[in-house]
């Protein structure tokens, strides 16, 4: 009976499956116990132990759920009674009895106006009285806050190891800092890179206006506007994403503004999957990849020639390409190129790359097939899925962008 | 019946969406006008692209089939199919669009900041999407074997080979243009053959009288309210779940063509159900031996050659063959597409290779699946395969868009509840409602105790971790809520004639919005701008 041969099936792997994980724990309990060593270990092990675990906490911040998470780890370290941490601000996290609350923020301000551990016995909390230790967190000679340890009584041993633990809490802070001006780097790089309109293109793009207004001045009119148009997604300010579709028709601009140029010899062929219209990619990421087959690989070549742009849906994914016929690349400069050693040519690729790859990770830079006189393929694959903010929820294009723009169609 | 006939329909149907499917693209966007490329799919065609995926075996012959057997209980079903939409317009649809998700997995991670929550969520995905590619494998073997005589495995077999090979080779590039083909084939495939036979049972005599066909005592009134309320609950909250349907989603522009969209699918799927209605109804009156042998599912397939006669007879039949191999076809190549997707994503690292090897794994371990179990009523399986869908992902994502308590910890105890609970009464329910009979209507349609419970679990496992809510929730719960700004119903669009304004609210922005309105009338004279 097919139906129980499933059922038999199932119950089978569910089995295997509970019998696997047994064995797993178990090994690992029987390697566990074989390495837990003497006493002495055991503790260094322990001590390592709550203290890589505050780590992760202590480094996000001094208040809130992290502060929150750091003391758990940090009074079982201490072992005493209740623990609170106070930051610069006054915000008060304790862990253990909540009654010392008011009394912490007290003695974390005087540790931290003096500089020094700070000890104070005989508080009362409640019926019962306690000790308590004060030790501020100084970064760089300055308190970004303080431990406070409550014990009842407060021996020699706690003040020490509270200094102590304030010490290392305030070096973790530092690494904190550090990662958040890490971050801000990586993020300043992203802004560095974003592409510029080229000097060479605004150059070119108003000489070749400039030779129409006398002979076709409805021609130059739509010419300006198209500049107008390209220059204002090119400049827009909001946002480092945008989607495919917007993309598409800044390249559109672009590209209307090279056949002013290059007239007839610059052919243009699209093969667009609807589904990828919509997917997010990062602001000026196609553009600069059709500009290099302009500029570099079809301007040298005599008679102009084809450019295909084609975009397809690949499960997850979305595929993008932008080939050319014109001169190719030599692959060896081509290297140097995306390895960042050369300057000059093709920077708009290495630009382009280096945003992807800091965007979706090295697996997702460009993939370029090309070789002297044969044309170039550029590849981008970007994820569909985009974590980062709505590229619509920016600012609203404004009335001043709704005017009637393309009569050249 | 014509076996020719059959096997020449069959082929048609796989050629033509193997085709549509490797050169649609070219046909369709290749162009060297950036408006036309960069115009964006058009609600009406994704609702059809959103119809052709859904429409399953399940509906296709399952629906006529379960009226044949069960009467005015089958009627339940259409009903569900369609209004699980309705929760999806309600409550997904618009803010799923603007997570920037692209599959359920992808929101698992986006909302909760948690692996391990996406793990959970993709396994239960990929489960999901095998189980429901079976009763569309078992579909194509029976209508194989009941048009052709050929084995049952055959059809079966066919039909995964056929979907890897397209999937797994990049056939699907462009899949929007190849479903929307295949709804409209779906519903003249079966709306034809309906009103054909309509016309033509004027003068045949019945087989069975109507008094015995339609017995009021088996009306509406004698319905188990238990079920009815399970099987709704099932089929409304599981639509919610389905991982090939979301994505269809993403091909909109925004939240607002989202929902647009959803209301065109909500119309179409209402008349699309219609006719396996009346087929169901008159194969009750027609065709009744059929349910006496189990093949109850094979109506669609058998009632046009029983009623019309000759070459007229055979034309329907292969016209109802094409439509139930373009509903295997489509249900069976979006999931696969779709469960590729997951899989690489989150096994093989996202290749192009890992997508590949995906789609083939996808195909094939549902087939064998198929292989090793017997059909048992078409809109019967997939209607648990909803159940275990509503149990499992639905609270998760409900409450991801609708509440920001939800934890990661409180997720994953709410799937695992859900997918433990309806999986065991999917499963064991046989065995355990031989043991205590009482309880057996509970584990058929676990689904109005099973998503409750896995509710309840989620929230409370939530409240007890709430130190763990994700930091980036309230940023992420703006961008779900808050509407695009509609920077393109302009004034000056709305000042053209119709299709022209039809064009601008369909643009994605104030370009698109001007272009189409530069377009219809001829160049825009040179007044005309400020």
């Amino acid at each position: 009976m097919p139906e129980s041969m499933l059922l038999a099936a199932a119950a089978g792997v569910v089995a295997g499956a509970l019998a696997l994980g047994v064995v797993l724990l178990l090994r690992r309990l029987v390697l566990a116990q074989r390495e837990l060593g003497t006493d002495a270990e055991q503790a260094t092990y322990q001590t390592l132990h709550l203290a890589s675990r505050a780590a992760k906490h202590v480094r996000a911040g001094l208040d809130g759920v992290d502060a929150a998470r750091a003391g758990r780890s940090l009074r079982a370290l201490l072992g005493c009674e209740s623990l609170a941490i106070v930051d610069l601000a006054g915000h008060v996290t304790v862990e253990g009895d909540d009654a010392v609350r008011r009394i912490a923020g007290e003695l974390a301000e005087t540790a931290c106006s003096t500089g020094k551990p700070h000890v104070q016995r005989r508080i009362a909390i409640g019926s019962h009285e306690t000790d308590a230790v004060a030790a501020p967190i100084l970064t760089g000679g300055r308190p970004v806050g303080a431990i406070v340890a409550f014990s009842a009584p407060v021996r020699a041993g706690l003040i020490r190891a509270t200094g102590e633990v304030a010490s290392w809490v305030a070096s973790q802070v530092e690494l904190g800092e550090l990662d958040a001006s890490r971050a801000a780097l990586a993020e300043a790089e992203v802004r560095a890179l974003r592409a510029q309109i080229s000097p060479h293109f605004i150059y070119n793009a108003l000489n070749a206006i400039a030779s129409f207004i006398n002979t076709d001045p409805a021609k130059a009119r739509d010419l300006v506007l198209e500049f107008a148009d390209f220059t204002r997604y090119s400049f827009r300010r909001h946002g480092d994403f945008t989607t495919v579709a917007e993309e598409l028709r800044s390249i559109d601009s672009y590209l209307e503004l090279e056949r002013a140029r290059f007239g007839a010899r610059l052919t243009v062929t699209l093969q667009v999957a609807p589904e990828v219209l919509s997917t997010v990619v990062p602001f000026l990421s196609i553009q600069p990849l059709v500009e290099n087959a302009v500029r570099h690989g079809l301007e040298s070549k005599e008679g102009g020639g084809r450019i295909t742009i084609t975009a397809t849906d690949s499960g997850a994914f979305a595929e993008i390409t932008v080939e050319d016929d014109g001169v190719g690349i030599d692959p060896v400069v081509l290297e140097e190129v995306l390895a960042g050693a050369a300057t000059g040519e093709h920077v708009g690729l290495r630009n382009v790359d280096a945003r992807l790859r800091q965007v979706y990770g090295d697996e997702h830079g460009l993939v370029v097939e090309t070789n002297v006189g044969a044309g170039t393929l550029v590849r981008m694959r970007v994820p569909k899925a985009h974590p980062g903010p709505n590229p619509n929820a920016g600012p609203a294009a404004g009335p001043t962008t709704a005017r009637d723009g393309s009569p050249s169609r | 019946m014509n076996a020719a006939i059959s096997y020449a329909a069959i082929t048609a149907v796989a050629l033509a969406s193997a085709l549509i499917g490797f050169y649609g693209l070219r046909v369709s966007r290749t162009t060297s006008d950036f408006y036309v490329a960069s115009r964006t799919v058009r609600p009406w065609w994704n609702a059809s692209a959103i119809g052709g995926e859904y429409l399953s075996a399940a509906s296709f012959l399952g629906i006529a089939g379960l009226i044949l057997t069960t009467g005015s209980a089958g009627l339940w079903f259409p009903i569900g199919y369609t209004a699980g939409y309705l929760m999806l317009l309600l409550f997904v649809a618009a803010p799923l669009r603007r997570s920037g998700a692209y599959t359920i997995p992808d929101f698992t991670e986006a909302r909760l900041e948690s692996r391990g929550a996406r793990l959970v969520t993709s396994t239960l995905v990929i489960v999901i999407g095998w189980l429901y590619i079976v009763p569309q494998l078992q579909g194509a073997a029976l209508a194989v074997r009941i048009t052709t005589g050929l084995p049952s495995w055959a059809g079966s077999l066919a039909v995964a080979v056929i979907v890897a090979v397209v999937v797994a080779a990049g056939g699907m590039r462009s899949i929007t243009f190849v479903q929307a083909f295949q709804f409209w084939l779906k519903l003249t495939a079966i709306a034809v053959p309906a009103v054909v036979l309509l016309i033509f049972v004027g003068g045949v005599e019945p087989a069975l009288p109507p008094v015995e066909a339609f017995p009021a005592a088996a009306g509406p009134g004698d319905h188990d309210p238990y079920r009815t309320v399970s099987l709704m609950v099932a089929l409304l909250f599981g639509t919610l779940g389905l991982p090939h349907v979301l994505v269809r989603f993403y091909t909109n522009p925004d939240g607002g063509a989202a929902r647009r969209t959803t209301v065109l699918v909500l119309m179409l799927l209402s008349v699309f159900y219609l006719f396996p209605t009346i087929l169901g109804l008159l194969g009750r009156a027609f065709a009744p031996d059929l349910a006496a042998t189990g093949d109850a599912d094979a109506l669609v397939l058998v009632l046009p050659d029983r009623l019309v006669p000759g070459w007229a007879g055979d034309l329907l039949t292969a016209l109802v063959i094409a439509g139930a191999f373009a509903a295997f076809l489509s249900t069976s190549s979006g999931l696969v597409v779709s469960l590729a997707g997951v899989i690489s994503q989150d096994l093989l690292g996202g290749s192009v290779r890992g997508f590949r090897i995906a789609a083939v794994a996808s195909s094939f371990v549902p087939l064998i699946v198929a292989l090793a179990t017997d059909s048992t009523g078409l809109a019967g399986s997939v209607g648990l395969v909803f159940a275990f869908t509503a149990s499992t992902l639905c609270p998760m994502l409900l409450l991801g868009i609708w509440w920001r308590g939800l934890t990661a910890r409180g997720a994953i105890a709410g799937m695992l509840t859900g997918a433990v609970l309806s999986g065991s009464a999917i499963l064991g329910g046989g065995i355990i409602s031989a043991a205590v009979p009482a309880i057996r209507p509970f584990l058929e349609q676990p689904a109005a105790w099973t998503v409750p419970l896995a509710l309840l679990v989620t929230v409370l496992a939530s409240v007890a971790d709430r130190r763990r809510r994700p930091r980036g929730v309230d940023a992420f719960f703006t961008r779900l809520h808050v509407p695009e700004p509609t920077g393109r119903a302009l004034p000056q669009a709305g000042a053209v004639s119709g299709p022209a304004a039809s064009g601008a609210a369909a643009g994605t922005s104030d370009r698109g919005a001007s272009s189409a309105t530069a377009g219809p009338g001829g160049p825009a004279s040179p007044d005309a701008r400020g």
